[in-house]
């Protein structure tokens, strides 16, 4: 079968379960995920078989181009209005390959593993109807040809991540949340819509392989701007700051949620579109360090506030924030290969630990506060030790699969020059692990601090759920190896170097990359994340206790609190998340609240009392000359009298005399 | 028979002052018919002086006047159909009661 035919199927399968199970859900009762899961299951195959033939170049090679491989289907247009054509299409390069592999993989993942989590739930079937419909809108936007149709996937990921953040909608923390990431990234969106208009009126065209061509014939501040308002749509999209507000209280969402949107796929989406548009960044490079400073400020930042966070989805997702920052960093000082490497290898592990979180989560009956867990990894081993893994990876232990894509982020930086990104950056990889093993140690070390009746029904989850954790914890371990070798001439920047090639050659102007030096430089590195990593780790272990085999240390909760008595300001201030929520509240409540009623006061009193005001004496004189017709007809006549009179008397003194 | 034009206008703008203030003032439906007709003449009266007076008008002063008669006529009988008309239902001939067409 030609394998070209199925890629509109990506899109249609999920769409279609997502009307199906809408339709029919609720009938379907406990056998609602059936639909759903299936049509997963079929995406991932063609998906696979999809990206199979581009990333080994049996693909044809795209129109206009001599390099890449993939496919370009055109599907229909959407709008043709004179010089304004939008062309609804899907293009599969390589980059597209990659997230394929990230979201498909994933997605099939968190929806088995749903099947499980959310078996108690009275929305059983809605989840599933939005969790494929979620399915539909990131496939759309990894797989979209033309800005428009890009921009609405984009929309459509944020409505689904509203929809499944506000899952619990009668939990008002969770209606509340659900409603700050949506205005949140609006922010972030009307600044994408902006670049999209001016990219349009500059250049003529939305698609984006041409767009991209034709970047370079612009003025450098028009693409200047262009390129800081497509960050500003990823900078929402990804949660960086000042608009990572989000994601944080996006937890509230239920955990398979968590994973899928809100660590491993949606909040890619901001990376994906600046790696997409590399060369409109790499003509813009001004662009590209305030892509490297916002993106390294929001990983130490976030690393700084989940040191100390004590509800386990919290922690992750300020880690979640704190890569997505290493990404951005990475793409900013020019890494683009490594960015995206990041980006994968961080959509697997990330998506493990929250998925492991759900079920720790489940095992001690929805308590999400470390301070109530601990000792479980005897309980719950599987859980356990898959999470365990996925800590190491994220934690940038040697083989695993973080180790290879933050080395590469690090490495790159210092030999591209930004020495205080990698500087940042290699203090970020300490707290990194520091956190990670803090989590650990609460959750799974130690003696348990919860109540005892608790302790006494803590369970393994069902295989349902165990067996996707398994699964992600395979590319946790080799995903990096796979990728990231061999060091310097890495299988992945094989793949991605016909979709960076032109933006290369404009950045770095052709010049050739000094070689790959395992005894020099780059052997220094990686001695350098790794000690460091290490270090994190074994402070983490001192201060909250390990027990692996025979590596055992006690949890030293006097130690903890001596310490943080010692940096009072730093230790609240993590605490409090640099106080980002309430200086956010007093700027746009209290200060923007004051504004706004002024405003409101402005159109209440004075828009609107000059129009009410205009109503009001139409109808006064309404009332007032109703007096004069009494329907009599002889007042009538009288009236015709005097005009007569004075029309006649008027003639004679003015026209005559 | 005068041979002073004003003096026929004179007694045409008298007539039609008399007709215009029972109009006015009369508060019966009869009355008021008759006041209008009162006026008409007033007016007939006036054009058939112009016609006698003015040597350039030939027959037509005499032949609108005769006209004017048929009008008033016609005006006259619908006049007075719909006044008993109106009479049948109010069970009055006074105007100022005639007023449901107010609001």
């Amino acid at each position: 079968m030609n394998l070209e035919s199925l890629i509109p199927w990506l899109v249609i399968l999920p769409l279609a379960g997502f009307a199906l199970t809408a339709l029919i859900g609720r009938r379907l009762d406990r056998q609602a995920f059936w639909i759903p899961v299936l049509a997963i299951l079929v995406v991932w195959v063609i998906a696979m078989g999809l990206v199979y033939e581009v990333l080994t170049g049996s693909a044809p090679l795209l129109p206009g181009s001599e390099t890449t491989h993939g496919y370009e289907v055109h599907l229909f247009t959407w709008i043709p209005a004179g010089d304004f054509v939008v062309e609804v299409g899907f293009v599969i390069d390589a980059l597209t390959a990659c997230l394929l592999i990230v979201v498909t993989t994933i997605g099939l993942l968190v929806h088995v593993y749903s099947i499980g989590y959310m078996s108690h739930d009275p929305g059983y079937w809605r989840f599933f109807a939005y969790m494929n419909l979620f399915m539909f809108s990131m496939l759309l936007l990894v797989l979209a040809s033309d800005f428009l149709v890009l921009f609405v996937a984009w929309e459509l990921v944020g409505l689904c991540s509203y929809l499944l953040i506000g899952f619990w909608y009668r939990k008002r923390s969770a209606a509340l949340a659900a409603k700050k990431a949506f205005i949140v990234n609006r922010v972030g969106d009307v600044g994408f819509a902006l670049g999209i208009m001016l990219i349009f009126v500059s250049l003529g065209t939305l698609d984006i392989r041409e767009v991209i061509h034709e970047a370079g014939t612009l003025e450098p501040t028009t693409v200047l701007v262009i390129a800081l308002l497509i960050f500003a749509g990823a900078m929402g999209k990804s949660a960086q700051f000042p608009l990572h507000v989000w994601l944080p209280d996006a937890m509230e969402g239920p955990t398979p949620v968590s994973a899928l949107i809100h660590a491993a796929t949606m909040v890619n989406a901001g990376v994906y579109l600046v790696a997409r548009t590399n060369p409109i960044f790499a003509y813009a490079e001004s662009a590209l360090v305030v892509v490297a400073a916002i993106g390294i400020f929001t990983a130490i930042l976030a690393a700084s506030i989940a040191m100390t966070q004590t509800d386990i989805k919290r922690v992750l997702a300020y880690s979640t924030l704190s890569q997505l920052g290493y990404m951005f960093a990475a793409f900013g000082v020019g890494a683009w290969t490594a960015a995206i490497f990041h980006l994968m290898t961080h959509g697997f592990f990330k998506g493990l630990l929250f998925l492991g979180s759900g079920s720790v989560i489940h095992a001690v009956h929805e308590e999400q506060d470390m301070r109530n867990m601990g000792g479980l990894s005897n309980k719950i081993p599987i859980t356990y030790v898959t999470m365990l893994i996925g800590s190491l990876a994220i934690a940038g232990i040697p083989p695993l699969a973080g180790f290879f894509s933050k080395d590469e982020i690090l490495g790159e930086s210092l030999k591209l020059g930004f020495v205080w990104v990698w500087a940042i950056g290699f203090i970020v990889a300490g707290l990194t692990a520091f956190y990670m093993f803090r989590l650990m140690g609460l959750t799974f070390w130690g003696a348990f601090r919860g109540p005892k009746e608790i302790w006494d029904k803590v369970h393994e989850s069902a295989p349902v759920m165990t067996i996707p954790l398994i699964l992600l914890a395979i590319p946790s371990v080799l995903l990096g190896m796979y990728l990231g070798l061999p060091l310097g001439a890495s299988r992945i920047s094989e793949w991605l170097a016909p979709v960076f090639e032109e933006g290369e050659a404009i950045l770095h102007g052709g010049a050739e990359e000094p070689a790959y030096a395992l005894f020099g430089i780059d052997g220094v590195l990686i001695i350098a994340s790794v000690t460091i990593a290490t270090l994190g780790l074994v402070i983490a272990w001192r201060l909250f206790g390990v027990t692996i085999g025979p590596l055992r240390m006690p949890e030293r909760p006097e130690r903890v609190r001596e310490l943080t008595a010692r940096a009072p300001f730093f230790y609240r201030a993590s605490l409090n998340k640099w106080w980002f929520d309430d200086l956010y509240h007093l700027l746009f409540m209290v200060i923007g609240g004051k504004i706004a009623a002024a405003i409101w006061w402005f159109d209440r009193e004075v828009i609107d009392g000059t129009v009410n005001a205009v109503g009001g004496v139409t109808i006064d004189a309404g009332r007032g000359l109703r007096q004069i017709q009494t329907g009599r007809v002889q007042n009538y006549a009288l009236g015709i009298a005097i005009g007569f009179i004075v029309m006649a008397a008027s003639y004679l003194l003015l026209a005559r005399g | 028979m005068s041979d002073s034009l004003d003096a026929y206008l004179v007694l045409a703008g008298i007539l039609f002052a008399i007709g215009s203030f029972g109009f006015l003032a009369r508060r019966n439906a009869i009355s008021m018919l008759m006041s209008i007709e009162l006026m008409l003449n007033a007016v007939n009266l006036s054009i058939v002086a112009f016609g006698a007076f003015i040597p350039g008008l030939g027959a037509q002063g005499s032949v609108i006047a005769l006209m004017v008669m048929a009008v008033a006529a016609a005006e006259a009988t619908v006049g007075l159909a719909i006044v008993i008309a109106i009479y049948r239902n109010k069970r009055t001939p006074l105007v100022d009661e005639y007023d449901s067409m107010r609001q």
